[in-house]
Parts: structure tokens; C-alpha cells; sequence
């Protein structure tokens, strides 16, 4: 049977001959979380702005929240998004139950808080710091959250970049919404599990080296990111 | 109280409190449309809370500051002690007080350049605004107020943090802003900058409105013992608000 | 500014939502971890679509979640094999009908070695009982699967009681039978499985059958379409299709031809259906 290394090179050689199976379990993968990542943002970026702009009754409450949703176990996420959509709960009549439009509603629900938070972090300071700025330009509403937003670019980008990473890792929500459907709701880290489970050492392996590569590169940015922050633009 | 003909601000009772203690009190207050207001003052006399007042960023506790039709808070604009640009390109921060004022491209790029050469800024129209200098910086925030062409200019202290040099270069700026019809209202507590630059002068002193005169008549006979106190350089102590 | 941000939501969830539109004619087999690791059903259920034009979409669980979330109604067609457990399914209304699919044996596997000398057992129960005596560890799935239920049933007639040897010699996983045969290759231990997930297993190290051929050990598949009078949603003509098919002479020789390593792993048992 094949030791560590030996599932190591085959792992290699899946990839570079650019075996079928593994392409479309990662094509899948991006999808469902750039999507997610997408539905995430256009919601919890204009949340963490209004959060970073406004004090109002409650506000508070909605931060502490907020930063505890950031722990939500994602196998619960998995869980109540399962109980939502399953044809015997309220909202079953969609028919969402088993399909990637699932699983990008779970990672969305994991992620969002995330977004929310960081967004808020990284647009405090910055409205503090333009308040009377902004005052004195008149500038008000969405224009406003539209200058944060713009000038936090680049920790905004890191907050987006958290958030793919965590949907990217995630196993235990996508695996209970999804079903793990061959060709439909096959995923890189639930056909890792998958594989593993059947003893297929290097296909797993081959997924593990790929989820690295992809963890590395979002690694990359985020220090690209941070090069720009001592460059002046942060 | 300087009285003009054709006053732009008429100030009526404002006060500014806070819990633990009143700010400002000026009861009455114009200023006039023509030459450079300078409100002087020792620190923490309040000039920074009147000159907030003023361009609407706070609301007086009581009172009111009424500006003449055109030239309130929408027609003006502000200079703070230290600057707040945008983290953006020099260029994109003199853009941003461009983008609203109805203008095309090619008028936009054509005023960015110019108000970029005017502060000595044109070679440096891509760096980061936030990696200028400290005096670079205070130039770029002075030609991103003028370029919103405002009718009135307010600044707090401007130069207070800047070298020698830095602080010429401001006030050689806001020169030629009022040459060219700009209202000036700038707020210092330097003596030699209100003498180089003030044609009135509003005196202010432990939050009170001490005088306000020509400048002339201001540095060769101040109206109140406070202010006489402050341009001899003594320091003076009243035991209630104003002398 | 707001009405952007709309528009680019709106086209967001459509592109999101949009392949949904077309997942009417799907039918959902709700089905076990010894079905999909072995390979059958990634093998033999193409066939069919091509044929009927229905895609299956295999939800892969333990029988017991299979049978609950067909009780639930997310599923159409359920195949496990629980014999006792379909029929009540039946009984109480969540299935049509349970039919015989298949069936193949159950096997216990072990260290090379043999430890407890199992080996030679003249019957399971003596097999069991040996393993008991040398408290030489034993994985179970612990999970309510069929395969779990199963071995639970041989205990008794071997006179043992596994309850107070859990944690002990007794080792209960609550996972699928993949990761099962994992843990117990990693703890040398032995185990319970079908022979097709063994067969199709890929690392096996040291392990092997030591143990096989009882009449107890013989493993029956049932498939069940989810009762559509319960549930109007589900795919009652897809549920249909596909048990036929899988009953009739494609499916059953499907499933007969698929072989690994020149080993067949399932046999075909469907009765004929009167028409």
C-alpha cells in the first residue's frame, strides 16, 4: 500500500496531467465560494459600513453579535440551513435542498458575519478620521459609504479575502446541504473526506495540495495587500 | 463691533456648551464680505469651536449664525490644523473636490493641473497623498478647498504644526486666493501671522468675544486689556469670561 | 448609487439561483456509504440516464439518515439495506413498496496476524465470541446503518454483551463504513463490512477477509420510492423509471457485470414484476 510520499507524487501527477475529476471539483469549488463571496460582500459591506457610520439605539448589541457569529461552527450553519431547506420545513417548497444553491446560501451565512465585522474594523477609523472632511464637502448617504469604501480598499480586500478563505475550507456545512454529489455538490474539501474515506490516498492528497496552493495565493495577495498599506494608500 | 456695510455673517448670541462648562459666548459678531478676518486668540480661547460654528460642522447650543444668500456652509470651504487627505493620489484628492461641481473631463484635468501647480504639487500629481510631507500635505489640503471654488475659505490654524518655509508657501496661497475674490476667515494664535496677513481681526479670549477692529487699529491700540495683554506677550488670567 | 447596487444584486442571485430552474427532473436516491464507496452506483446509474434522460442525483448517508431524510421527504427513491427498517419505512406510510435489489455478504476483516485466531470459526458466532474472549479490538459503525444493525445482531447468539466494552476492546466509530475500515486498519482491529466496500477499499495495509460464507452473514439491498401521496412534490414518474430500470433486465445485468479486481461485487435478486 502506498506510503506518504508515494500518494505525494501520484497526488502530483494528478495534477499536472490535469485529471478530469479534479478539474471539475475545483472549478465547482471556486464557483460556489466566489459566489457566495459575492452575495456575502454586496450584503456585509454596506452593513459594516452603516455600523462604522452611525450610532444608533442598539448598536452595540448588533456588533457583539455580530463578532460572535464570526465563531459560528460551520457544521451548525450546515445544520440549520438543512432544517430550512429540507421539503418537510418552511422553506422546502424552493426545492434548494441537495443543490449548490445551498451550499452557497450555507457559506454565505458563514461568511457574512465575517464581512460585516472586518468591514466595520477597517471603516471605523477611517469615518472618524473624515468626519468633519466629509462635514465640510457635504458629502452624505450612499456617496459617503461609497468614499469609505473606496479609501478602505485595501482592508476591505483582506476582509474579502478571509472570507473566501474560510469558504473555501469549509467541509461540515457544505457536506449536510449539499449531499456530496458526484458532479453536483462534489466539492474539493467534502471529496477530500470522501476519498479518504474510501482509502483513495492520492486523490485526496492531490485535492490537499491544491486547497494549499489556493491558500497560499490569497496568502500572497494579502501581503501584496499589506505592501501597499506602508506605501502610503492604507 | 466692526460694523460694514454689507456684512456676510451675522452672528446673534451663540453659545456653545458642553456639560462641565460654556465654550463660547459671542453675543454679537459681523463680518464683512471684503479682506481677510483673522480670529486671534491664546489657545483653548475657543476660536477653533467659533470657526466650527461658523461653517455649520457643529450646531450652537444657542443662537444663531446667519450667512448672507450664497456664501453659507454649501459655498465654502475648510483647512484643519492638520490635514485629512484621502488615501489616494495626490491628484485624485484634488479630483474629489472637483467631481461635484458639474464640470467635463477636460475642464476637470485642465483645473486639476492648475491647482496642483499653484501649490507646487504638479510633479507629484500620482504619489500617495499620505506619503507627502507634513507642509506638502497642508499645500494639497489648501488646493483641495480652493478647488471647489468656495466664496468663503475657513482655516484652523493652518500652519500651526509647519516649518518656516511651509508656512510662507501657505500664506503666499491664500494670497492669491484673495486676489482673486476669495473671502478669507482663518483662525491663528501666531501675532506675526495675524499682522502679515489680517485686515480685521476678531479677538477672542477665554471663549468671549474680546474685540473685533481693523487690523491697524487692533495691533496700534487694542480695545480690551486682554488683548492688549496677549500682543505684549504676557500672559493674563481675568477671573471671569472675557475683559 | 442604490439602484446599482440592486441591479447587481438581482443579476447575482439570478446567475446563483438560474441552474436551479432546471433541477425539476432530477431524482434523489437516498442511498448508503457501502452503495456509493464500492463504486456500483457511479458505475451503473449513467446507463440509466442516458436511457430515460432522468440524472440522479445519489445523496450517500448511513441507512438510518437515509431512511430519515426520506421520512422527511428529501428523496425520491431510497435503497439501503436494513430489511426490518424498510419494512416498517412501508408500513407507516413514508414507501410505496419495498422490492429485493440485490444483495451481497458481509465479511469480518482483521489484522493479518489474527490475533484472536478467528480464522478457523466454524460460525460467526464462534468468531465473534473468540474475539471477545481475547479483548482483541473490534471497530463498529455505530452509526444505526444497516451494516451496524447487523452486527449488532450477531452479537447475542456469540453470548456477548458490547455495551460495557465500548471505549474498551469495543470500539464504536458513528462514521460511514469508509472511514471505519480506516480507523480500524489504524488500530489494528477487526471488523464487520460488506464485501464491495472492502473490495473497492484502497488501502488496505496488512488486512484481509478471515472470516466469511455464514448464511448470517448474508446482505440484502431493498429499493423503496418515497410515497408521493405523503409528498406531491416528489418525482413520482422519475421514482418510477428508475426502479423499473433498476429491477428490470438492464439494470439487474448492470449490476451484475460490475466487477473490481476481476471480482463481482453485488448480485441481482429483483423478482419479476408482473406488468
Amino acid at each position: 500500500m502506498e506510503g506518504f510520499s508515494q500518494a505525494f507524487q501520484t497526488s502530483l501527477g494528478l495534477i499536472l496531467a490535469g485529471d478530469p475529476y479534479l478539474v471539475g471539483i475545483v472549478a465547482l469549488s471556486l464557483k460556489i465560494s466566489l459566489a457566495a463571496l459575492a452575495i456575502s460582500a454586496l450584503i456585509g459591506v454596506p452593513l459594516g459600513a452603516l455600523l462604522a457610520m452611525h450610532r444608533f439605539w442598539g448598536r452595540q448589541i448588533i456588533v457583539i453579535a455580530t463578532n460572535a457569529l464570526m465563531g459560528l461552527p460551520p457544521v451548525v450553519v450546515g445544520l440549520v440551513v438543512y432544517l430550512a431547506l429540507s421539503r418537510s420545513g418552511p422553506l422546502g417548497v424552493l426545492d434548494l435542498l441537495y443543490t449548490p444553491a445551498a451550499m452557497i446560501l450555507a457559506q454565505a451565512l458563514l461568511i457574512t458575519p465575517i464581512l460585516v465585522a472586518l468591514t466595520r474594523q477597517t471603516l471605523e477609523p477611517i469615518n472618524d478620521e473624515y468626519a468633519d472632511l466629509l462635514r465640510s464637502f457635504a458629502v452624505a448617504g450612499m456617496r459617503r459609504v461609497w468614499v469609505l469604501i473606496w479609501d478602505g480598499r485595501f482592508g476591505l480586500l483582506t476582509a474579502l479575502l478571509a472570507g473566501f478563505g474560510r469558504a473555501t475550507a469549509e467541509v461540515g456545512a457544505v457536506i449536510i446541504v449539499g449531499g456530496n454529489i458526484n458532479h453536483v455538490t462534489r466539492v474539493m474539501t467534502t471529496t477530500i473526506a470522501l476519498e479518504t474515506s474510501r482509502g483513495n490516498l492520492s486523490l485526496a492528497m492531490a485535492l490537499g495540495v491544491i486547497l494549499l496552493i489556493i491558500a497560499l495565493a490569497v496568502n500572497a495577495v494579502l501581503s501584496m495587500v499589506s505592501q501597499a498599506t506602508r506605501r502610503g494608500y492604507a | 463691533m466692526l460694523e460694514d456695510t454689507a456684512p456676510i455673517l451675522k452672528a446673534r448670541g451663540l453659545r456653545y456648551e458642553v456639560p462641565d462648562a460654556l465654550l463660547l459666548s459671542v453675543p454679537d459678531l459681523q463680518i464683512g464680505a471684503a479682506g481677510t478676518t483673522v480670529i486671534l486668540g491664546p489657545n483653548g480661547a475657543g476660536k477653533s469651536v467659533l470657526l466650527r460654528l461658523l461653517h455649520g460642522l457643529v450646531a450652537p447650543s444657542s443662537g444663531i449664525c446667519d450667512w448672507a444668500k450664497g456664501v453659507g456652509p454649501e459655498a465654502q470651504a475648510m483647512v484643519f490644523q492638520k490635514p485629512v487627505l484621502l488615501r489616494r493620489s495626490v491628484a485624485a484628492n484634488i479630483h474629489f473636490a472637483l467631481a461635484r461641481r458639474g464640470l467635463d473631463r477636460a475642464q476637470r484635468s485642465e483645473l486639476a493641473a492648475q491647482h496642483l501647480s499653484e501649490a507646487g504639487l504638479g510633479a507629484r500629481a500620482r504619489q500617495p497623498a499620505r506619503t507627502l510631507s507634513g507642509g506638502q500635505q497642508q499645500r494639497l489640503a489648501l488646493a483641495r478647498a480652493l478647488a471647489r471654488a468656495p466664496k468663503v475659505l475657513l482655516l484652523d490654524e493652518p500652519t500651526a504644526s509647519l516649518d518656516p518655509g511651509s508656512t510662507m508657501e501657505i500664506e503666499k496661497m491664500l494670497v492669491r486666493a484673495k486676489a482673486q475674490g476669495t473671502k478669507i476667515i482663518m483662525v491663528t494664535h501666531d501675532i506675526g501671522q495675524a499682522r502679515r496677513m489680517a485686515d480685521d481681526v476678531v479677538f477672542l479670549f477665554q471663549g468671549v468675544l474680546s474685540c473685533h477692529q481693523h487690523a491697524p487699529a487692533f495691533f496700534d491700540a487694542p480695545a480690551t486689556k486682554a488683548a492688549r495683554a496677549f500682543l505684549s506677550g504676557e500672559i493674563y488670567q481675568s477671573e471671569g469670561l472675557g475683559a | 448609487m442604490r439602484r446599482e447596487w440592486t441591479i447587481l444584486s438581482l443579476t447575482l442571485l439570478a446567475i446563483v439561483f438560474a441552474p436551479m430552474v432546471r433541477a425539476q427532473d432530477r431524482i434523489i436516491l437516498q442511498s448508503t456509504t457501502s452503495t456509493q464507496n464500492s463504486g456500483l452506483l457511479d458505475a451503473v446509474l449513467p446507463a440509466f440516464t442516458r436511457a430515460t434522460g432522468y440524472p440522479v442525483h445519489v445523496v450517500a448517508v448511513g441507512t438510518g439518515q437515509a431512511l430519515q431524510n426520506a421520512r422527511n421527504g428529501d428523496g425520491d427513491v431510497v435503497l439501503v439495506h436494513a430489511r426490518d427498517l424498510e419494512e416498517a419505512f412501508v408500513a407507516e406510510g413514508g414507501g410505496v413498496e419495498r422490492f429485493d435489489l440485490m444483495f451481497n455478504d458481509f465479511v469480518i476483516v482483521g489484522p493479518g496476524s489474527d490475533p484472536a485466531g478467528i480464522a478457523g470459526a466454524n460460525s460467526t458466532a464462534e468468531a465473534l465470541a473468540r474475539i471477545a474472549a481475547n479483548g482483541a479490538r473490534f471497530t463498529s459503525r455505530g452509526d444505526g446503518s444497516g451494516t451496524h444493525r447487523k452486527e449488532l445482531s450477531l452479537w447475542p447468539a456469540a453470548g456477548v454483551d458490547v455495551a460495557p466494552a465500548s471505549g474498551d476492546w469495543y470500539r464504536e466509530t458513528g462514521a460511514g463504513m469508509g472511514t471505519t475500515l480506516n480507523i480500524a486498519i489504524e488500530m489494528e482491529a477487526y471488523v464487520l463490512t460488506d464485501r464491495g466496500t472492502w473490495i473497492s477499499f484502497g488501502r488496505k495495509n496488512g488486512h484481509k477477509v478471515l472470516f466469511e460464507g455464514q448464511k448470517d452473514l448474508f446482505n440484502p439491498y431493498g429499493i423503496i420510492a418515497v410515497n408521493p401521496a405523503r409528498f406531491p412534490h416528489v418525482n413520482a414518474k422519475g421514482a418510477e423509471a428508475l426502479i423499473s430500470w433498476l429491477l428490470g433486465p438492464d439494470g439487474q445485468a448492470a449490476i451484475a457485470g460490475y466487477t473490481l479486481g476481476g471480482e463481482q461485487l453485488f448480485f441481482p435478486n429483483a423478482k419479476a414484476r408482473p406488468e
